[in-house]
């Protein structure tokens, strides 16, 4: 390439990405507290580890290929990529598998596409799956909300399980730990018990599973704060979310007593995070604005199908993945009419 | 008070895709009236002010020249005349940097001021315009030198005299000036107001539209009062309106101003004659009053000269071809030193290299940017596919799909994702958060689309000189062979004639008939 003779525009550029990634993460903070406040300090650790990890997944790698790993590095994308991780996985996972995770996720699927902006396929994303598909048990071991346990795991007792996997003592498995309300639905649908009479578990909540209906609240809270801030677009979370709550009502209105209300499906599992920070991903996602919406009521049609009919509870990390797939494709056939073409897509 | 008002009734306006809101800045240099500068002792005028052929040298060097004399003559339609800026002696024709943005040389008239400031003797007004024939109007107009003051200075005779196969409705006059910074057009609609409306009068009546439509960003609401008050004065609000529109960059772009006032949208590679419309600047307005109503060619115009490294911003009527330097040393010089010295608005204006650089009709400021208001961006990281750009973008294209296949010299990808549609103003530059310099990569594309295109024209040209060629060596064999042939049998026939007179005569014609066919190919 030419070099080039001082460039417009000669003004301060208004955006960055570290300030972008800085904003995400801000906006993640309250539904982490409220999930470390429902599920214990296991959360935390997982944080500290997860982007722990993965910083020094990419430093090793960056320096591997003789680069300054300080770029890549301050742009925030890989501890983006750790906390929404972390946030995924159970709060107890026995740490190696948080590091086998961040190491697939920044090695494999982020750096040797090329790193930031190249990858094709959600780096957390990838490594939740990975994980889920290798260690389906340990990645299904949720904790049960506080408010319905005797016994609040403290920081130590945490990190005790997260380190060695030793339970204190005098505490089962069964006394911490329990399906999520998804899981526990799937489980029970499967068994031929009635929405009424699932509707019973302790675990069930106002409106979506207990603790879970919190959580999801504080992380749409976040999101409503990133689209106000302009770091996202509507376009993705909007659309996700009507088109699982579109598939959701239809089918709860056509047999109620075998789908469960339709504010369960975006208060129970990772619907609103999923809606507003992973399938938000620009790098992984579409970039054309009807690109968008495609992409995101095919996500919020996928996770109801998966969730209903698939074999696992919870599926936006399946549905974005496939997405991601299909996000090229999508964005060639939804390019905008450029100025001055009539009516030609351009 | 009340026409007034009524002028400015509520027109449906449309808007662009994207744009951008950015800091406008104006306030630094639209407090002060428009001043005169001190003649400066040396100018350098450019030849080629203009889009289109270069005009040619009339005068010989170390002749004296008069203010207003023309001292280059246009050569072709599509071009435009240069007269002296003041008067002295033409000391030389050389290069000189000019302002461009790839930093070139061309050729310059170098004056020598007398300091007397004469005027040559010049054609008389045209006062009674509307009884005259409009091509003797067009001939003034482009005897004065008028180019599009805007920016684009394409020669404004041509852009008035739009054939008879076109019909015009509307002629649309650009005040949006939505560049951040510049005041220049701002201060010309506050202070002369009257002298606007007289051109745009001219240009009505040579176009013959139904309508004129006066675009002004709204942040600017002392020109837009001062022009109504103007307009109402006039007869011609029956066919006139202000059009305050909101401010948004870029605005003022012409096909951007065309949509938000008409809805039209100027197609691919057109101009807006095609869609009944022709746009003009205020700034050329006023030109065009000059020319007709005083005979006066465009010699100075009204440059900005402003930035936060300027001690005392404000604009100035400057003659054409006064180094850039001298502006700045009659605005108090630096108040500190400038990172980056640019000709034009910070999202569309090129650096300057050289502060001796002349003003052309076409420079409408001159911006010296201190190291906190041009910070040095970031390096480029690469594209987070955020989409920010085409989200910004008011041609509505895919920045992000042009970079990518710009950097990856893919030229052809490029052109699919119509590079070509794309009026460089930097708003996808400006948005992006991976600090790309993505501007830059299109005007690369674009120079090397349009060198390789030349490449190609040159190297068609030089096989079809290289075939003719052959072509030609190939006959002058064939003819020497057929020559040579005619002569043995000549000779031989010579030998025969005695014997068979009537044979060789059907021999020769035989042979004859190849170098014909040789003569044809
Ligand atoms: S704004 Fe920059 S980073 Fe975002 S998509 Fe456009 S080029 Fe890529
Ligand atoms: S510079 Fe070109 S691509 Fe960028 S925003 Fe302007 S028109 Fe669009």
């Amino acid at each position: 390439m030419k070099t080039f003779i001082a460039s417009s525009p000669h003004v301060a550029r208004v955006n960055r990405v570290d300030s972008i990634m800085l904003q995400v993460l801000l906006a993640l903070v309250p539904g982490i507290l409220a999930m470390i406040w429902f599920f214990g300090w296991g959360l935390l650790i997982n944080i500290l580890l997860a982007v722990t990890f993965a910083v020094a997944a990419e430093c090793t790698v960056i320096l591997a290929r003789g680069r300054s790993p300080l770029p890549a590095i301050a742009d925030l994308s890989a501890v983006v990529t750790a906390v929404l991780f972390a946030i995924s996985v159970p709060p107890i996972l026995p740490w190696w598998m948080t590091l086998l995770g961040m190491l697939f996720a920044i090695v494999l699927v982020k750096q040797l596409y090329g790193g930031m902006g190249y990858n094709p396929f959600n780096p957390a994303m990838a490594a939740y799956v990975f994980l889920l598909v290798s260690y389906p048990v340990a990645m299904t071991n949720w904790l049960t909300p506080t408010m319905l346990t005797e016994h609040h795991l403290s920081f130590t007792e945490s990190l005790r399980i997260i380190l060695d996997g030793s339970l204190p003592q005098g505490l089962s498995w069964d006394a911490v730990t329990s399906a999520t309300p998804l899981d526990e639905m799937r489980g029970k649908l499967d068994r031929n018990l009635t929405m009424g009479e699932i509707r019973q578990s302790p675990l069930w909540g106002a409106f979506g599973g207990r603790g879970w209906e919190w959580v999801a609240a504080w992380f749409l809270l976040g999101g409503i704060y990133l689209l106000w801030k302009r770091i996202i677009t509507w376009h993705i979370p909007v659309s996700l979310l009507s088109s699982l709550l579109v598939c959701a009502t239809l089918f709860w209105a056509i047999e109620p007593q075998t789908h469960p209300f339709p504010a369960f499906h975006l208060f129970s599992g990772a619907a609103i995070l999923g809606a507003f920070f992973i399938a938000t991903d620009p790098v992984t996602a579409c970039t054309t604005t009807r690109g968008q919406i495609i992409f995101g009521a095919s996500i919020g049609a996928l996770v109801y199908v998966i969730r209903t009919w698939g074999g696992y509870p919870d599926a936006i990390a399946f549905s974005v993945l496939l997405l991601n797939i299909a996000a090229p494709m999508i964005d060639h056939y939804t390019q905008p009419r450029v100025f001055g073409h009539g009516g030609k897509r351009g | 008070m009340a026409v007034a008002h009524s002028l400015i009734a509520n027109r449906r306006l449309w808007t662009f895709h994207g744009g951008i809101h950015i800091p406008d800045e104006k306030s630094l240099s639209n407090g002060a009236p428009i001043a005169p500068i001190a003649l400066p002792s040396r100018l350098v005028v450019p030849l080629q002010q203009h889009i289109g052929a270069p005009a040619r040298v009339i005068v010989a060097v170390g002749e004296r020249v008069l203010k207003g004399q023309m001292i280059a003559e246009p050569t072709g339609l599509v071009s435009a005349p240069v007269h002296a800026p003041s008067s002295g002696t033409l000391v030389a024709i050389e290069s000189h940097p000019i302002p461009h943005p790839s930093g070139l040389m061309a050729p310059c008239a170098i004056i020598e001021t007398d300091g007397e400031d004469a005027w040559a003797e010049l054609p008389p007004p045209m006062t009674d315009y509307p009884q005259l024939d409009p091509e003797l109007i067009r001939e003034r107009i482009r005897w004065a030198g008028v180019v599009g003051m805007g920016g684009a200075s394409f020669p404004t005779s041509v852009k008035l005299s739009p054939g008879t196969d076109r019909h015009i409705h509307t002629l649309i006059i650009n005040g949006a000036e939505c560049e951040p910074y510049i005041s220049c057009d701002d201060r010309l609609m506050r202070e002369r107001s009257g002298h606007i409306f007289e051109g745009v009068r001219i240009m009505h009546h040579l176009l013959g539209v139904k309508q004129v439509l006066i675009g002004i960003e709204d942040n600017k609401p002392e020109a837009i009062e001062e022009m109504r008050l103007a307009l109402a004065e006039t007869d011609m609000h029956t066919y006139t309106e202000i059009v305050p529109i909101p401010t948004l960059y870029p605005s003022g772009g012409e096909k951007q101003l065309i949509r938000i006032l008409t809805g039209k949208e100027v197609p691919t590679k057109g101009i807006p004659a095609q869609v009944g419309i022709v746009c003009q600047n205020v700034g050329t307005a006023a030109a065009v009053a000059d020319a007709v109503l005083e005979g006066r060619p465009l010699v100075s115009r009204v440059v900005t000269v402003t930035g936060r490294a300027i001690a005392n911003p404000r604009n100035l009527e400057v003659p054409i071809g006064t180094p850039a330097s001298d502006l700045i040393a009659h605005c108090g010089g630096y108040r500190e030193t400038p990172r980056k010295l640019v000709c034009g608005g910070p999202m569309m204006g090129f650096a300057l290299r050289d502060a001796d650089t002349p003003i052309t009709k076409a420079t409408n400021c001159v911006l010296a940017l201190t190291p906190e208001e041009s910070p040095a961006p970031g390096p480029a990281l690469a594209c987070i596919r955020c989409g920010r750009c085409a989200q910004a973008c008011p041609a509505n294209l895919l920045p992000q799909q042009m970079y990518w296949h710009a950097r990856a010299k893919d030229l052809d990808r490029v052109q699919d994702y119509n590079l070509f549609d794309c009026i460089e103003c930097g708003c996808c530059a400006q948005v992006c958060p991976s600090h790309i310099p993505l501007v830059q990569y299109y005007r690369y594309a674009k120079t090397e689309i349009w060198s390789r295109e030349q490449e190609k024209r040159k190297s068609e040209q030089a096989r079809a000189r290289h075939a003719a060629k052959q072509a030609r060596l190939e006959r002058q064999e064939q003819e020497r062979q057929a020559k040579l042939r005619k002569q043995k049998e000549a000779l031989a026939a010579k030998a025969k004639a005695q014997a068979k007179p009537e044979t060789a005569a059907k021999q020769q014609a035989s042979a004859a008939s190849p170098t014909e066919t040789a003569n044809d190919s």
